[in-house]
């Protein structure tokens, strides 16, 4: 199957196959619903999903992601401390071997009267590879993540190992 | 009379226990040295010796089943990735196999940590790392690694099952004997350490009993079934879960003092107990030991003093600083030495108190609030043991001490220290007759006869021992 740019597909495709996703709830919070009903939704898509639902401090993040040598983080913040609880993360990441891993944020990032261009750009800042509003529908995710995949599989990108 | 020999070739003695499997009851006990690095024969000859004696003829016996913590017991090396899971995983599967853990490696061996292994002499390394279809590159390094070491040691093999066969064959190449069990994580965050602690007791029975020239006695026994902290463990695991209709004592921790451990076993969940707490970290195994090599009661006295602190020792002893310091030199210089002027038992008695506290302290998990926009949220590490109903010791201090009342006391949760979910109020026991071991020797054979054993050596602290008050299940 190709991919056409905007085409809405509710399964993962080529490389993105049986690839293997951390997600959790990062900090001190306990929003989870809208974590649980994307983790399932990228199980159900045919992704592996390491659920490490709310409360999980960034490092957790991290250590499963080495033992399960996964291909993406997707980190959800809902409660307002996102760019706290986030603050380098892709540093550890690199610490922990994890230097390519593909970062999506997503969740309630906006805080206060700050546009969401410039959220997303503190995130961009933090490493992070994509950042999602409010309101991001799930097959969207999974479409970004099958593009995501791909253009890693052209450039012989393998995320998950530890060097 | 169906009689059973259950033997523990411990490091110090030769300990015996011949029991009547009909009644079942404890027939008599004999002790010879511990000789396993000469001649085992000999302490096992005096220790039969010693029961002959007691018993004036010695009965045919149905078993004869050993245990053995002999020559620095069972030595082991764990390796595994990340240190809090495979790693932890892997310690876990070691430590309930009974082993005496000399190290604990994760990540990438680095050449240092390659000459500590080889240092280490380890008799069985486990080599664990990725779960199921996770990382494969850090545990084929340190097989790879390990196939270079001057070690002769088997690897039992827990790791990421995409590699098993690859790296039991690369170690297999290199002459290593390796033995391929079940991933320890087969999944994030999911503990499987039976399949390797069964592997492990294989590797046991098959080799080290020979390596260690325990098997130079066997015509003197059966088999020798497994170390001797896990066969505690599983006499442990037997009173609490009792077997077929006979109920057991339910959720129980084991308290063994030791002169180089202090080792404490749980058989409960330890799940959390009051609502709306929330459990991080690795899930616990049911059936849980820790080791604390640094609170034996002769080999780390002084550790324990210092842990504890020298002015609560002196105010719980009543013994003043300048004794305890000749106590301790005296201790030390001797590990066989037994406690003998009333300042030496009452010194005693206080360091056991102190070994208790602590060991139970680290082997029970911790509460701890972390503060949310929305309020206080209570997060729990490791196991709830605060509704846990009995706590058991056992070791030479309990059985002989003074006061096993106020050593075991302090196995109870400290309202000083509300974060601490040791159990709030268990019933003491004891094992008087040191039968546990012997109760999770038998449980092989005997399972009926060896809970009726394990019931009958318990009394509640506090009492003198007598036959006619054993402790029941209710
Ligand atoms: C329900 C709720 C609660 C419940 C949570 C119950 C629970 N355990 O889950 C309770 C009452 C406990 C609660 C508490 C609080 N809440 Co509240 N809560 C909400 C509410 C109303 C709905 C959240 C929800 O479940 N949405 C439904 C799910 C399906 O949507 P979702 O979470 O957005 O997730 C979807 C997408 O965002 C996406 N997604 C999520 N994560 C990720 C990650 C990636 C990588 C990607 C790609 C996509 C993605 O996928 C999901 C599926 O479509 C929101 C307001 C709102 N309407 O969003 C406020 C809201 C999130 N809460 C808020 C606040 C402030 C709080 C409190 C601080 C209030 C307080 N002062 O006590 C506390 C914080 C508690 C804590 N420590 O976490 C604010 C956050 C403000 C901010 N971010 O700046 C919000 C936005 C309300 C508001 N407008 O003020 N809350």
């Amino acid at each position: 199957m190709t991919l056409e740019p905007g085409d809405i597909v509710e399964r993962a495709v080529g490389p993105a196959v049986g690839r293997t996703l951390v997600t959790g709830v990062i900090g001190a919070d306990t929003h989870i619903v809208g974590n649980r009903i994307l983790s399932l939704a990228l199980e159900k898509a045919g992704f592996k999903v390491i659920s490490l639902g709310a409360l999980t401090p960034a490092e957790d993040f991290i250590k499963a992601a080495v033992e399960t040598a996964a291909d993406a983080i997707l980190v959800s913040s809902l409660y307002g401390q996102g760019e706290l609880d986030c603050r380098g993360f892709r540093d550890i990441c690199v610490e922990a071997g994890l230097e390519g891993i593909l970062l999506y944020v997503g969740g309630n990032l906006v805080v206060g009267k700050r546009s969401w261009e410039e959220t997303e750009r503190a995130y961009f800042v933090m490493g992070f590879d994509r950042a999602f509003p409010p309101g991001i529908r799930t097959p969207e995710v999974i479409r970004l993540l099958n593009k995501d995949f791909a253009r890693r599989a052209i450039a012989g990108h393998r995320p998950g190992a530890v060097e | 009379m169906t009689a059973a020999l259950l033997i523990d070739f411990g490091s110090t003695y030769t300990k015996l226990r011949a029991v009547d499997l009909d009644r079942p009851a404890l027939l008599a006990a004999g002790q010879g040295p511990s000789t396993v690095t000469t001649d085992v024969t000999i302490g096992m000859k005096a220790a039969l010796a010693d029961l002959e004696h007691k018993l004036g003829k010695l009965p045919v016996f149905k078993y004869r089943l050993a245990s053995s913590s002999a020559a620095g017991g069972l030595k082991m090396v764990t390796i595994g990735l990340v240190r809090e899971l495979t790693a932890e995983a892997a310690r876990q599967a070691a430590l309930g196999a009974g082993a005496k853990l000399v190290g604990a490696f994760a990540y990438r061996l680095t050449p240092a940590d390659e000459k500590h292994v080889v240092s280490l002499a380890p008799d069985i390394i486990l080599l664990a790392g990725g779960t199921d279809g996770g990382n494969v590159d850090v545990i084929r390094h340190n097989a790879q690694r390990l196939a270079g070491l001057g070690l002769d040691c088997p690897v039992v093999l827990a790791g990421n099952r995409d590699v098993g066969e690859e790296i039991a064959g690369l170690l297999g190449a290199r002459g290593k004997i390796v033995h391929l069990a079940e991933n320890v994580m087969p999944n994030f965050g999911e503990l499987n350490i039976d399949p390797a602690r069964a592997a492990i007791r294989r590797v046991f029975i098959d080799r080290i009993v020979h390596a260690k020239g325990i098997d130079r006695a066997a015509s003197s026994f059966d088999a020798v079934l497994m170390p001797t902290p896990a066969a505690v463990m599983e006499g442990a695991r037997l009173l609490a879960d009792g077997i077929g209709n006979r109920k057991g004592l339910g959720d129980l921790l084991v308290v063994d003092i030791g002169g180089a451990t202090t080792d404490v076993h749980s058989v409960a969940h330890g799940n959390p107990v009051r609502e709306g707490v929330i459990q991080h970290g690795l899930p616990e195994p049911r059936v849980k030991r820790t080791v604390e090599g640094d609170l034996g009661m002769r080999h780390n006295a002084a550790t324990i003093v210092a842990a504890i602190g020298h002015t609560r020792i002196a105010q719980r002893s009543g013994v003043s600083d300048a004794t305890i310091e000749r106590i301790l030199a005296a201790f030390t210089a001797d590990v066989e030495r037994l406690p003998e002027s009333p300042e030496e038992i009452a010194f005693d008695e206080a360091l056991a108190w102190a070994a208790v506290r602590i060991a139970v302290e680290r082997h029970s998990g911790t509460a701890k609030t972390v503060q949310t926009a929305q309020g206080p949220v209570v997060v729990q590490i490791g196991k709830d043991l605060t509704a846990l109903g009995t706590v058991i010791g056992t070791g030479g201090p309990l059985a002989h001490g003074a006061t096993p009342a106020t050593v075991l006391e302090a196995a109870r949760a400290d309202p000083a220290q509300p974060l601490s979910l040791r159990p709030a109020a268990p019933r003491l026991l004891v094992d008087g007759d040191y039968m546990l071991y012997a109760a999770g020797l038998l449980a092989a054979v005997e399972p009926d006869a060896a809970l009726a054993l394990a019931l009958g050596s318990l009394r509640p602290v506090g009492t003198k021992r007598s036959h006619e008050q054993t402790y029941q299940a209710s």
